[in-house]
């Protein structure tokens, strides 16, 4: 243990990712708060909930066929804020950049970040820069937190799901994550892999009106469908069952995937929301849904069942039931 | 041919035509095929009498601990730069791997393409730029159009640990071996397509066994299941080819000159197997400046091995299963694994431990 270093899969969201959280961060930073392992901390102040989270963008190459740094890191921070059922206000935002990093580059990634920002609705009313030696850090790294208004009847926990509730992905899974690794390793597909990093915070809003059968919802970012599942299902101490054929991936994702050994269900996703609902409004958030254009490939991918507690078993197209794991650690790192 | 996309309906009566009246063991040889099985959960469909067993076609699984070993003592050697595909990353030495010579300040890059790691060559002048060469003859012609490369621009700072392994030697050895009872062979699409089909036939003629050359599609191995049992029932032994996308009679003649251009067959040793006459590609003395382990002098050392319980070469063979490990899912998970099969997303290991079926929920 006294000589164990930093690997690069701790920081993949995978298994040793939650191993370094609880055994380094929660033991020594533990609080209620931080306990309850959510994408934002809601903090009671009187009758009313505010929710607070932070988070830090690495990402590598900065600029990237759908986004850049700087949109990434707004979209991040309001789609945390957003999952939690709240509505996202203010950011605050540190930039740690790398001597003789081009400005043309720097107001290119800082352009992104107020548009993004203007469009998602938040203002960025903190910030501070720092600027290290060449080599202290690669090119350009960003934190933001946000801050953001729980209305008082919305309470999104997994505790709350229920067996027979529905799960509903708002698209296709798995194409940041190939998107990222495609630009940086230079793989050219035909037609080119695009992110699909965007702020979830109006579609969400609109489903949170739309239905108060809305359980819990989180955004499937490093570790992929198949590992926020995981944490869902070992949070409610329930099952997911899943249906292969249900769950969006397109068809270019597939393929490069299938070149490249990857597994699209463990690929980082940056703007899309996995929605946890009673099955009775289950289509009717759906279709409410799909009329969002980043949501038009949503669809129904499984249920909450009781039949194998904290367990995530994915029915395949054949018939047959695969076990779906937490990821355990991939090199794919730097991603977001 | 049953095309790309099966319904649940065709599915019904093909898997009746499958099941046989004895017990049936067949191996696949190749690693993708061991994570299509997986992945699909068709294990899950055959009738209980008819096992598919996983065979030395994960590259990384049946490079000899003795090679690992080497490898991780060349990353610890001042202005080196390691290349390697993904999966060598994680393989556990003796004295860690090379994810954590990476971590101890060790420059090891991940390539896709061998020539990825000939452009870290031409940008990094000063540095020694070495490629981990594992696979089979799939990859091995891909090496030598980087080594075609590296020679033509004078790169002299790139070089190879040349590993690379051929199929036809390794399953001459698995039927010759008495204590591995094995039916058939579900035979490796990509191997072939590069190979052709004709370097197999000493299988059926030679020993009697069912041999397909199958895609990678869960639909193309049912197919190639089914034309296995029927070879079974019928007692007609002969080389098919399930894969006629993929694979052309006469084979990749460009891709086999390349191979031949820069390698010639040596002996090998294959983990948990041992040496195999032949089973192996080493560089031709011409281009023995390229050979790595040559000079940095790591040719002939000695590395000592510690036991580690870990029984890849059974698992290999086709003797054991994953499950039969007591490591297995304890000790050995991909996290922390013991042996290259937990790491390789070609590994039989990882793949039952990945994509265990239904029978681990207790339906």
């Amino acid at each position: 243990m006294a000589d164990e270093r930093i690997l690069l899969s701790h920081g993949a969201g995978g298994l040793k990712t939650r191993k370094l959280i609880r055994e380094v961060f929660q033991k020594n930073l533990g609080n209620a708060y931080l306990q309850q392992e959510l994408d934002a901390a809601l903090i009671k102040f009187s009758t009313n909930k505010i929710a607070l989270t932070t988070d830090s963008f690495v990402v590598s190459p900065i600029i990237f066929p759908g986004g850049d740094i700087g949109k990434l890191a707004v979209c991040g921070t309001v789609n945390d804020l957003a999952v939690m059922g709240a509505k996202p206000l203010y950011l605050t935002l540190g930039i740690i950049i790398e001597e003789g990093m081009p400005f043309e580059v720097l107001e290119k990634v800082v352009c992104s970040l107020g548009n993004t920002a203007r469009e998602a609705g938040v203002q960025i009313v903190a910030g501070d820069t720092k600027v290290v030696e060449h080599g202290a850090c690669d090119k350009i790294f960003i934190n933001t937190s946000g801050i953001g208004f729980v209305p008082p009847n919305i309470d999104l926990r997994p505790s709350k799901m229920l067996p027979g509730d529905k799960i509903i992905v708002s698209g296709s899974v798995g194409n940041h994550g190939i998107a990222i690794l495609a630009a940086r390793e230079g793989l050219n597909f035909t037609p080119p892999l695009s992110s699909d990093c965007t702020y979830l915070n109006y579609l969400i809003d609109r489903v949170l009106n739309l239905s108060s059968g809305i359980k819990c919802m989180r955004d499937p970012t490093r570790g992929g469908l198949a590992t926020t599942l995981n944490e869902l299902a070992q949070q409610a101490g329930l099952g997911i069952k899943l249906y292969e054929e249900a769950v969006p991936i397109d068809p270019q994702v597939r393929r490069a995937c299938s070149m490249l050994g990857l597994d699209p269900l463990y690929l980082a996703n940056e703007g899309k929301v996995i929605i946890i609902v009673s099955a009775k409004d289950a289509s009717r958030v759906l279709e409410e849904i799909r009329k969002f254009d980043i949501g038009k490939n949503a669809n129904i991918i499984g249920e909450v069942t009781d039949a194998h507690p904290s367990k995530v078993v994915m029915e395949t197209e054949l018939g047959t039931l695969r076990v779906l794991r937490m990821l355990e650690g991939e090199p794919l790192p730097r991603i977001c | 041919m049953l095309g790309l996309k099966l319904s649940k309906e065709k599915l019904k009566p093909l898997l009746k035509e499958i099941s046989i009246d004895r017990n049936i063991r067949i191996m696949e040889v190749c690693g993708t095929h061991t994570m299509a099985i997986a992945k699909s959960g068709i294990k899950q469909l055959l009738p209980p009498n008819f096992r598919l067993l996983s065979g030395p076609g994960c590259p990384v699984c049946v490079t000899a601990q003795e090679d690992i070993e080497r490898i991780l003592l060349l990353a610890e050697k001042p202005n080196v730069i390691i290349t390697t595909f993904g999966d060598m990353l994680r393989v556990p030495g003796s004295n860690g791997s090379l994810q954590e010579k990476q971590a101890q300040g060790a420059d090891i890059r991940i390539v896709y393409s061998p020539l990825d790691a000939v452009a870290i060559a031409r940008h990094n002048r000063e540095k020694e730029v070495v490629f981990i060469a594992v696979g089979f003859e799939t990859t091995a012609p891909t090496v030598a159009v980087a080594l075609e490369t590296a020679r033509k621009e004078n790169l002299e700072n790139f070089s190879i640990v040349c590993l690379h392994k051929l199929v036809i030697p390794v399953l001459r050895t698995l039927l010759e071996d008495q204590t591995t009872e094995i039916d058939g062979f579900l035979l490796p699409g990509h191997v072939s397509t590069i190979i052709c089909t004709t370097p197999y036939e000493f299988i059926a003629e030679e020993f009697q066994k069912a041999c397909v050359v199958s895609g990678f599609e869960a639909v193309d191995i049912l197919e190639s299941l089914w034309l296995i049992s029927r070879q079974l029932k019928t007692g007609r032994f002969k080389v098919e080819n399930q894969y006629q996308r993929g694979v052309k009679k006469e084979g990749n003649k460009v891709a086999m000159e390349a191979i031949n251009r820069f390698f010639e067959p040596t002996g090998s040793l294959w983990r948990g197997i041992g040496e195999i006459e032949n089973s192996g590609l080493k560089l031709r003395p011409e281009f023995s400046c390229f050979d790595a382990f040559l000079k940095f002098d790591l040719k002939d050392v000695q590395v000592k091995l510690a036991p580690s319980g870990c029984i890849c070469g059974k698992i290999l063979r086709g003797i054991s299963k994953p499950e039969d490990c007591g490591l297995f899912g304890k000790v050995c998970t991909p996290l922390s694994p013991v042996g290259p099969c937990m790491v390789s997303s070609e590994g039989a290991c990882a793949a039952s431990f990945y994509y265990a079926g239904g029978d681990i929920i207790g339906r």
